[in-house]
């Protein structure tokens, strides 16, 4: 007799339980999706809904780039590429300042020994492009000198996180940029000003 | 009893109108029969299309999520890109596969089940043809779909394939046995196996359904409700597709559009089960308070009657979709075990005490009719029972019910172009050109 009233038992129990778990999942049909839907439904953009210290793409201030090249140094797989050129001039200038998106992990290394801040995670991440080239981004346009810092004094204001990076993030269609450094501006044997990049092939010693 | 309104009836009044000579008295039969399974079959792919769009919103919101939302209204038109993207795939056949049996698979299970189609009504003039044997070919037809899913799983000389091709074989088979019961369960009550004799048998109120007939076949229709689903090789019972196990299963080699065959196939089958449960257990195309001979040439009525089958049918679709959301997979030998040590002898004593009751109680009597009232009351008393249920757990979370909330679809903010102008890159190209 037990195993038959096992059998009925089980059959109970089976009725009960599935009733029930139907009950649950059809509690959800009738109730908001926890979703937040991504691009355009949100109250705010999604990178200012974004904790403080997330590590976003990184950018380089190159306003207050000391060329000291810790970053470079700092980064365990090569992505952040910085060279540093002597002008006879101007003095030593910052002819190339590359992350290359294809490799950076966003392990936060290279922002820890920033002295000066030029380099800090920002909170940007929809960093989508047509092509891979495009995804060797380089921070300066034309070379930049660097910036010294005197011991003790704060160094040189940075310009608010996040705007760099956006202006530079490439529209969908934009062809890629050229990958080479910067050539250094001519030797100007009179004028001390800051002279128009003139395109010139290789790069100076 | 049965009214003269299939294939035939229609060829033979197109004859008699315009008086046509034997020849063209067979073309016309030809055109109409290539029209009737022309219009019949895309009324079938367009319901599986449709089905896999609502499936996936289920399952988004059972899930917590949305779904699909980007194609259409409620992406609603998501399944016709799909089938185009499936049709512009690549059709690919492996070297080692036996080619012609790998081609021919797909459309052996889209045979059967689009087959059973002709014999399953829409309403009550809307059928491809009222077999005598209608109950018994539907049982036959898809029975074709196991021939083609093991043809499958051998042809593509692939080990997970050949398993699950088996696997789907032994399920089948052995789940055709309590449905075959429940269905002729239903058989030994109307007294034929034609599908319209059969809902012509019920009546349109919820106490003249056959699934409220006694407590017999209240039993029984929850038995044929998971026997099909086994014979569809749907969750709960996919275990010839199992990904876990056998990556898919028994399709495992196939790709673009004759992979999306066995998924119309399946998915065409919840239709069809559907359908069937609903002429068998649940009156049909039947108007509640219009008998069944009255029906006549009414548009109205008739147009009522196919929206009453198509709105069961799609009920019964829901039902499938929500269990494949709710259930988890059975393993080979539970899923032996509930078709051979539950289901056969339930359905076996359902059968008997169905067979008892048309014995012992005279049909229209006092105490039959009390059977039904009580029966139907048993099963509104389950419905509260899960509703209920379903409110204390959307409670029991610290949420709540609410319609206003359904119908919104997901979260909806006001669009602000001040801070919102992120669509579609827009801030991002402004901002590039900005810069330079």
């Amino acid at each position: 007799m037990g195993s038959i009233r096992e059998y009925f038992e089980t059959i109970a129990r089976s009725v009960v339980t599935l009733g029930d778990g139907f009950a649950v999942t059809l509690s959800y049909l009738f109730r908001r999706p926890n979703t937040i839907q991504y691009p355009d439904r949100s109250t705010r953009p999604v990178v200012a809904m974004l904790p403080e210290r997330s590590r976003g793409l990184i950018e380089i201030d190159v306003t207050c780039c000391t060329g000291c090249m810790l970053c470079a140094r700092a980064c365990p797989i090569d992505v952040i590429e910085v060279k540093v050129e002597k002008h006879p001039d101007l003095g030593r200038m910052i002819t190339r300042s590359a992350v290359d998106w294809s490799k950076c992990m966003f392990c936060g290394l290279c922002t820890e020994v920033c002295e000066t801040g030029a380099l800090r995670h920002s909170h940007e991440f929809e960093a989508g492009m047509a092509s891979p080239l495009s995804l060797v981004m380089d921070f300066i346009d034309e070379p930049v000198p660097i910036v010294k810092v005197k011991k003790g004094e704060p160094p040189p204001e940075r310009k608010p996180l996040g705007s760099i990076i956006r202006a530079r993030l490439p529209g969908p269609w934009d062809p890629p940029p050229e990958r080479r450094e910067k050539p250094l501006p001519p030797v100007a044997p009179k004028a001390a000003a800051p002279a128009t990049a003139e395109p010139k092939d290789g790069g100076t010693p | 009893m049965r009214p003269d309104n299939d294939i035939r009836a229609l060829v033979g009044y197109i004859v008699e109108t315009w008086e046509l000579s034997p020849f063209w008295a067979d073309v016309a039969a030809a055109v109409v029969i290539l029209a009737v399974a022309a219009v019949v079959f895309l009324a079938v792919m367009t319901f599986a299309g449709v089905l896999t769009w609502a499936e996936r919103r289920v399952a988004g919101r059972t899930q917590s999520r949305v779904g699909p939302n980007r194609v259409g209204p409620i992406g609603f038109l998501q399944w016709v890109v799909d089938g185009v993207k499936l049709v512009l795939k690549e059709d690919f056949v492996p070297d080692a596969a036996d080619g012609p049996l790998f081609r021919l698979a797909p459309y052996l299970v889209i045979l059967g089940v689009f087959s059973a189609m002709a014999t399953v009504p829409f309403s009550q003039v809307l059928i491809a043809a009222d077999l005598d044997v209608g109950a018994l070919f539907i049982m036959a037809i898809t029975s074709l779909v196991v021939v083609g899913v093991l043809m499958s799983g051998w042809a593509s000389n692939n080990k997970w394939a050949l398993l699950g091709g088996v696997r789907s074989a032994a399920q089948i088979v052995s789940y055709e046995v309590p449905a075959a019961l429940s269905v002729m369960t239903i058989v030994l009550l109307a007294g034929s196996l034609s599908m319209q004799t059969i809902i012509g048998q019920q009546g349109g109120w919820p106490w003249e359904w056959y699934i409220f007939h006694s407590p017999f076949t209240f039993v029984l229709f929850f038995v044929f409700l998971a026997s099909s689903i086994a014979e569809g090789n749907r969750i709960p019972f996919d275990l010839p597709e199992a990904e876990s196990e056998l990556v898919a299963g028994y399709n495992t080699e196939y790709s673009g559009m004759r992979w999306a065959g066995f998924f119309l196939g399946e998915f065409a089958n919840v239709y069809v089960m559907s359908a069937i449960a609903t002429t068998l257990f649940f009156g049909g195309w039947q108007v509640p308070g219009v008998a069944a001979e009255e029906h006549g040439d009414s548009l109205l009525i008739q147009g009522l009657g196919l929206v009453i089958f198509l709105g069961k049918a799609w009920v019964g679709c829901f039902v499938v979709l929500w269990a494949r959301w709710t259930l988890p997979r059975l393993r080979v030998d539970q899923l032996m075990g509930v078709c051979y040590r539950y289901f056969i002898p339930i359905a076996f004593a359902c059968m008997l005490g169905v067979a008892l009751y048309a014995l012992v109680v005279p049909a229209g009597s006092l105490p039959d009719v009390a059977v039904h009232l009580v029966t139907m009351a048993m099963g509104a008393a389950a419905v509260v029972v899960l509703f209920r249920r379903v409110g204390h757990h959307a409670r029991s979370v610290g949420d709540r019910i609410s319609l206003a909330e359904v119908l919104q679809r997901g979260q909806r903010f006001e669009f602000d172009p001040s801070v919102q102008l992120r669509r579609y890159g827009a801030h991002r190209r402004g901002g590039a050109r900005e810069s330079r």
